[in-house]
């Protein structure tokens, strides 16, 4: 039987369609990568390889600015947005539907639906009109923004985490005379507890990622990564963008690694 | 009798205080969205019923105009009658052929991707869908980037096109509608690809031999089979693309340079050098708006689709 046996799932040009689609998705990102090794200045001619533009990154006082401010929003952003989320998925889920349920659900998912230019218009003259009140210009209105709109990102983890939870183990531990909170504490929490690291982990990235929100409330001087590099791209470039890009996106990898990790353990 | 009452009374008791405890636990997270998200919401709908402050701002007196001005400007020289402002509309236009040609592009080539990756082997699958959300969680703004490298002048495309002689001079992509379209499909092709997959992945592939044996071709089988069941998959991945789309800031400033605006672009101008917040203010409605009504027309199109395919 040389004959290759009739394949019903194969669809003609399919494969070679996803194959460049493929290398379609990843040819510019590679470029990018490949280009913040270039020791020349530009990024259409290649020098040889160096790490100099890692090391000029490095030594940009701005760029080191913006990197911390960029972590710290997005460590505060996750963890509030965590916090919270674990609390809403906690009253949203496993009990009697309530009325006001899907109002709570709908709200907290608000975020996912309204453009994020609106919002950030939205946030621009609120926080413009607090600013001017109190004089306050500091880091939080980045960190209250930025922790609204991980919610959602934070929520859905842990609520599909929750739904697919024994409620059995619970009823165990409240036989065993665990009062409510040892109940939780000891039973509940470590059962919940990868949907909360993944949940935590997306409300990361999400922050960490934001330009949009983030260009239209920062006060002057408060630039993040992204934004650092929203203005760069005005003008001549070098590879230092890509050197910032590229480090970006390893870390990127590295949570989405640790993401998948966790829910092949869950699984 | 009695014992009854009171234990359905007692049920009834406890299930207030579990509602009222799911409402106490939930305050955190709806009072941080009122604050810094749906809260603000309002006060734009306020803005854009005020007047337009002479250097930005507002002045707290109630106005139509910006509504008006959403779609007609003042005609100057005609005792300011209204006319229809050419140049709102071309940006209107403009936001949604790039969407909806976004969409299309995405749809066709997101489908054979998202064939393909769900009729892998069940080991190789998980690799493939981890390509594809990689791009997913990137920065938007890295990937917009990136593809800035391969489409602008000295690019990627260039150099191999003149390297091939395919073109005697580089092709000027950049700083177009053309590039705003290809920079879009780019970086919302993942968005596409996920929920199709998820359709795609739960269709039962029996259904296709059940075709071939009715002597249905390939494109019979794919257009009267198949298509219909991961229909619902087809419209999540369309909204997905569609609706980001409409509102884009970041892939139409840096790859459709300052005379390619979108209606994002054009709501930022208002706040910025174009110094109208309650113009601004009228558009992000209206942009809601829009997104609002394509939302249900999701949900309807959604839950007709789940009733006649089970």
């Amino acid at each position: 039987m040389a004959e290759k046996s009739f394949e019903v799932s194969r669809l003609p040009g399919f494969a070679s369609i996803a194959i460049l689609v493929f290398i379609a998705l990843y040819l510019p990102i590679c470029t990018l990568v490949f280009y913040s090794f270039n020791a020349g200045t530009t990024l259409s001619v290649w020098q040889g390889f160096s790490w100099r533009w890692y090391i000029e990154a490095w030594e940009n006082d701005v760029v080191q600015a913006a990197a911390l401010r960029s972590l710290q929003i997005a460590v505060s952003a996750s963890f509030i947005a965590t916090v919270v989320a674990t609390m809403a998925a906690l009253a949203t889920t496993r009990r009697r539907a309530f009325r006001g349920q899907t109002a709570i659900y709908a709200f907290i998912n608000q975020p996912l639906m309204v453009p994020e230019i609106v919002t950030a218009v939205a946030l621009l003259i609120v926080f413009g009109v607090i600013k001017a009140w109190t004089g306050y210009q500091g880091l939080w209105y980045l960190i209250l923004a930025h922790s609204a709109f991980c919610v959602p990102f934070a929520y859905l983890p842990i609520r599909a985490r929750l739904e697919g939870m024994d409620l059995s183990l619970e009823s165990a531990a409240a036989d065993l005379y665990a009062n409510p909170w040892q109940t939780f504490r000891f039973v509940t929490l470590p059962l919940l507890s990868p949907g909360i690291a993944a949940g935590a982990m997306l409300a990361f990235v999400i922050s960490l990622d934001d330009v949009v929100i983030t260009e239209f409330v920062k006060s002057a001087g408060q630039d993040t990564l992204p934004t650092y590099m929203l203005g760069q791209l005005r003008r001549t470039l070098t590879p230092e963008v890509n050197a910032i890009s590229t480090g970006l996106l390893v870390l990127t990898v590295l949570l989405l690694v640790g993401f998948s990790l966790i829910n092949r353990k869950k699984n | 009798m009695a014992r009854t009452h009171g234990a359905s009374e007692a049920e009834r008791l406890q299930a207030a205080s579990s509602t009222r405890n799911a409402w106490a636990l939930s305050a955190p997270a709806l009072i941080l969205l009122f604050c810094a998200a749906a809260g603000p919401l309002l006060v734009v709908l306020i803005y854009s019923f005020l007047t337009a402050g002479p250097t930005g701002g507002v002045v707290w007196d109630f106005s139509t105009e910006a509504w008006v001005g959403v779609l007609y400007t003042r005609d100057i020289f005609d005792d300011g009658n209204l006319v229809l402002a050419d140049a709102h509309l071309t940006i209107f236009w403009r936001s949604v052929k790039i969407s909806i040609l976004t969409t299309l592009i995405t749809f066709v080539l997101g489908f054979p991707t998202a064939w393909f990756i769900a009729t892998r082997p069940l080991k190789e699958r998980a690799l493939w869908l981890f390509l594809i959300t990689i791009p997913f969680w990137t920065n938007l703004l890295i990937r917009t980037f990136a593809i800035t490298e391969i489409i602008r002048n000295e690019g990627l495309l260039n150099k191999i096109l003149l390297g091939i002689g395919l073109i005697s001079e580089p092709l000027r992509i950049m700083n177009t509608d053309t590039a705003v379209l290809i920079g879009m499909a780019y970086v919302y092709l993942p968005l596409m690809v996920l929920p199709l997959f998820a359709a795609i992945d739960r269709f039962d592939m029996r259904l296709l031999e059940a075709g071939y044996d009715l002597y249905a071709s390939r494109l019979q089988v794919l257009r009267h089979v198949v298509l219909p069941i991961v229909k619902p998959g087809i419209i999540a991945g369309s909204i997905l693309v569609f609706i980001p789309s409409l509102g884009a800031y970041v892939t139409p400033r840096v790859l459709g340079g300052g005379k390619n605006m979108m209606i994002g672009n054009f709501i930022e101008l208002q706040f910025g050098q174009g110094r109208n917040w309650p113009l601004g203010a009228a558009l992000s409605m209206t942009l809601l708006l829009i997104v609002m009504l394509a939302m249900i027309f999701y949900v309807r199109a959604a839950t007709k689709g789940g009733k006649s395919h089970g």
